[in-house]
């Protein structure tokens, strides 16, 4: 196998092998196969220093097989040797093979029967990531800096016994950091793209520089109650990003598990102000899921405050008699559409309040209200009469979506930040989000 | 070729290419996985996952670098050595900490779970046969809307192999068994889980019956029922009765992410946070009231994260952390100890061969205290009995959360009363250990923990163990739902 991950060549070991295994196959039988990879190199930096690098190579070959209406699947690592890997795939065809005769029929298969063929491959720009680890401990160099730094190739391969084949290749940096003051007084940045520009790190760099100087003032205690905020682009992230964990998919509506029930079966609506949309043209993931269906250009979550669609997966879309329309049911790539706040004017609309530059660690303390609780983090300043006055401690609030981004959103930001996920458990993310920011009153702080 | 001479082969491939470095350690690891789950009497597609890997770390001049691969073979090794010689070249003279002052394994090894039913004693047919009965007992009532029940096993062989020629071998069996019913009345849902849903136990098929797996299936159906048609939970200052289904994510959250040294080192201030902790509060700060005593033991050996070694290779034994209310010992690892110069414990472990060793939890208990359940309850005048974490917050130092449970109930002049739903608690950690005011005896002791512990850049997911005896704690705030 070749060293480049994203080039042609490991394209064609997936086709050569996927072929190989097809070839093999009896009777009715039809396989999947699903091979995923990476080629990452992640440096982890505290106090501006080195704390952990390394390199890390993987990739993956999932086999499905399906036979009068059964289906069984099994995952392994591929080698990079053709003999080996093909030897190991024939050992788990056959284990399925032999286990398929033991399961009972499954009544939601569904796996795409019209082939569909695409190929999206980008050449890979990025530069060695030991210049741009030069680069950054440089240009943060009187800095107490922490974060991550991954970097390199990803592959996402589909191939079936029906003839389909798509495959997507690309090469990325994501770099994660906080800058801190001391204690948890910090700003947090992110820089991510598939071309390394070393200007746009110092620029961002710079600009945490001068928010430190904000967060050296005596930080102010905020008591519980309810207050203006301003929730940044980040801080909805969070947000959406909880609400991703079933308030979609098409399994958590059927089963009344979405924390967005009282949309969905009380007519209840956000402001007419948000809409939602997961848009998977402009997203960063492959447009083919793991089953082989294309995924549409655009899916509408939520259209004026009315909830519209779910994300269906292939198996809940057979259950439920839906039209398959995401591989996960969780949105990759969700965009929401900009309000008329002016980011310049935000301060000056927020007036007297908080703005929350980061949240964290959210979750739900109450999923059928859809309440949210979680945590203000980083650099989130106390305002008054539009003027930043001082950092507040850490505050832990409690507030239904409905609210939110119900009758208590005056508005939403023009402009929108593009984030890249950074989350790396098992592999590099590929979800992406383009988000405004919120200006929300009566937001309820408990704690 | 059997397992161990599979080891060997690699190995043997890998020291053709071993670099001339200062010190070098390999860490091969072998993981299958096996997943069963029956949903709405609908069996489910089986699932089988094998992962195999290496990863190799090198140390040379004060700088430490690793590299991780799938390819096992003297090609692979010496593309993961060329890379990881690369990182190790560019970390001279800019890493955090001296990698020559972190002491080396120096002990051989070996550690094995103990497994009394084997999981190949059981035929695929009667493991989805016994799924398909639970579903038949969790489906009650029309009201419950979804219910599954889940069957995984999982096999773990990792081999640390260092230049010093120290060679430790360890083998783990996990399983994990779960039953959830969901009850939907309008747009109220709740759900009720157990049978060990959302923990799993090191051992063979012998621990479904102290999961209760799958005897309690119509229980949890008739609970979730009882929940979605249950006040709820009063708001106010009261007492809390946790039992170790809750505690289990209260030592996890406010005891255990707060006492990791890397944390409190600043490692994880741009991820997962730092700590209220300082190194200055070792062996003397008051973390909890003169009932608190905890301990690190991977000794339980049907704990998940029971061992003999951590993944750096240093041997594990049961330390205390917390003794009398005291605060005796971080939670660190080699590498956390050279930097800090204080004692720890084997905790650096990694979450598979694609990532390297940080501080982790392992297994963390409360050990047992003097009173029985119903001397626990009939102590309390106004509270909360909380069962089964199902929300869970923290701020980035551990100090301020909010956590909620499946089941509360409510608590009067020292009797139990009705259910009440969504029973939630917030407090502080700084303050909330300070205010348990009793302890559960054996009786009341139960193993738990979670296989999904999130942490690290890049990101980790580890299993910890917690097990605890239900606690009683004093003047919490407690409260329920919109």
């Amino acid at each position: 196998m070749c060293k480049c991950l994203g080039g042609i060549e490991v394209h064609n070991y997936f086709n050569e092998l996927s072929a190989k295994l097809f070839a093999l196959l009896k009777g009715n039988e039809v396989l999947l196969s699903v091979c995923e990879g990476e080629e990452s190199d992640f440096v982890r930096l505290n106090q501006n220093k080195i704390r952990q690098a390394g390199s890390v190579k993987q990739q993956s070959l999932q086999l499905t097989l399906i036979s009068a209406n059964k289906q069984s699947s099994a995952r392994f690592q591929l080698r990079g040797d053709m003999q080996a890997d093909f030897e190991h795939a024939k050992y788990c065809l056959q284990q399925l093979r032999e286990q398929l005769p033991l399961l009972p029929e499954d009544p939601y298969l569904n796996f795409s029967t019209q082939p569909q063929n695409s190929t999206y491959m980008t050449e890979n720009r990025l530069p060695d990531a030991a210049q741009c680890i030069e680069d950054i401990m440089q240009a943060a160099a009187r800095m107490d800096l922490v974060g991550i730094w991954s970097s390199g190739a990803m592959i996402s391969g589909f191939a079936n016994s029906l003839g389909q084949f798509n495959w997507h290749s690309d090469a990325n940096f994501n770099f994660d950091w906080s800058v801190y003051l001391k204690g948890d007084k910090a700003v947090k940045q992110t820089y991510a793209g598939f071309e390394w520009n070393k200007e746009t790190l110092q620029q961002k760099l710079e600009h945490a520089e001068h928010t430190l100087t904000l967060l050296a003032k005596p930080p102010r205690n905020v008591e519980p109650g309810r207050y203006r905020v301003f929730l940044s682009p980040s801080a909805l992230q969070e947000i959406t990003g909880l609400l991703g964990w079933g308030g979609f998919g098409l399994k958590s509506h059927r089963t009344a598990q979405t924390p967005l029930l009282k949309m969905a079966r009380d007519g209840v609506i956000l402001s007419p102000k948000v809409n939602m949309v997961e848009n998977h043209v402009d997203g960063l993931t492959p447009r083919f899921t793991k089953t082989g269906f294309i995924k549409p250009d655009h899916v509408t979550l939520i259209e004026n405050g009315v909830y519209k669609n779910t994300l269906n997966g292939a198996r809940s879309a057979k259950e439920y008699s839906e039209t398959v329309n995401s591989d996960s049911e969780q949105p990759q790539s969700l965009y929401i559409e900009p309000g008329t706040l002016k980011q310049s004017d935000v301060l000056k609309a927020l007036d007297t309040g908080i703005y929350v530059s980061n949240l964290w660690y959210c979750n739900y303390s109450d999923r059928s209200h859809c309440r949210i609780t979680g945590m203000t983090r980083f650099a989130s300043l106390w305002v008054e009469n539009g003027e930043p006055v001082a950092p507040i401690n850490v505050m832990r609030f409690d507030e239904t979506l409905y609210h939110m981004l119900g009758d208590k959103l005056i508005d939403l930001t023009q402009e929108r930040e593009h984030f890249f996920d950074s989350s790396t458990y098992e592999s590099r993310s590929e979800a992406s989000a383009l988000l405004p920011g919120a200006l929300v009153e009566d937001f309820q702080l408990t704690l | 070729m059997n397992l161990s001479e599979a080891f060997q082969h690699i190995i043997h491939q890998f020291k053709e290419v071993a670099p001339a470095v200062d010190f070098w350690s390999l860490r091969l690891v072998i993981d299958q996985q096996e997943s069963l789950t029956v949903r709405q009497n609908v069996a489910q597609p089986p699932y089988f996952a094998q992962s195999q890997g290496a990863h190799i770390t090198l140390v040379h001049n004060g700088a430490a670098a690793y590299a991780a691969t799938s390819q096992l073979d003297r090609v692979g090794f010496k593309t993961a050595i060329d890379l990881a010689m690369r990182w190790l070249h560019a970390s001279q003279a800019k890493m955090v900490f001296d990698a020559t002052s972190v002491s080396r394994p120096t002990v051989s090894g070996s550690y094995a779970s103990e497994v009394a039913q084997p999981w190949d004693g059981m035929s695929l047919s009667d493991k989805i046969g016994l799924l398909q009965d639970s579903n038949r007992q969790l489906k009650l009532h029309d009201c419950i809307v979804d219910w599954q029940a889940y069957l995984s096993h999982r096999e773990t062989q990792v081999l640390v192999l260092t230049s010093d020629n120290t060679e430790i071998k360890q083998s783990f069996q996990y399983i994990m068994p779960g039953l959830q019913a969901v009850a939907n009345v309008g747009s109220e849902t709740q759900q009720r889980t157990g049978g060990g849903w959302g923990t799993m136990r090191q051992g063979g098929l012998e621990q479904l019956q102290t999961m209760q797996f799958p005897t309690v299936a119509t229980q949890v159906a008739e609970e979730a029922i009882a929940l979605v048609n249950a006040p709820q939970c009063p708001a106010g200052s009261m007492s809390l009765l946790l039992l170790p289904s809750q505690m289990m994510l209260q030592i996890h959250e406010s005891i255990g992410h707060p006492l990791e040294l890397d944390r409190i080192l600043g490692d994880e201030r741009n991820y997962a946070g730092t700590s209220f902790v300082t190194l200055e509060m070792c062996g003397n700060y008051q973390y909890g009231s003169e009932l608190l005593n905890v301990t690190y033991d991977p000794g339980h050996k049907a704990e998940m994260a029971s061992f003999g070694f951590d993944d750096d290779g240093s041997p594990a034994e049961r330390t205390y952390i917390i003794r009398n209310g005291i605060l005796e010992r971080f939670l660190g690892g080699a590498v956390s100890q050279a930097r800090t110069l204080l004692p720890g414990v084997a905790n650096a472990r990694a979450s598979d061969w694609n990532r390297p060793p940080i501080d982790r939890m392992a297994n963390l208990n409360v050990e047992p205290g003097t009173s029985s359940m119903q001397e626990l309850i009939g102590g309390i005048e106004n509270g909360v009995l909380m069962d089964t974490n199902l929300s869970w917050s923290i701020d980035d130092s551990r100090n301020k959360f909010q956590f909620g449970c499946e089941l509360g109930r409510v608590i009067k002049d020292g009797e139990l009363k009705h259910i009440v739903k969504n029973p939630n608690y917030r407090g502080i950690s700084a303050t909330f250990w300070r205010n348990l005011a009793a302890v559960g005896n054996t009786s009341t002791f139960e193993l738990w923990g979670t296989p999904n512990c999130g942490k690290g850049e890049p990101n980790q997911m580890v299993h910890v163990g917690h097990a605890s005896p239900a606690c009683v704690f004093h003047d919490v705030q407690v409260f329920g739902g919109d």
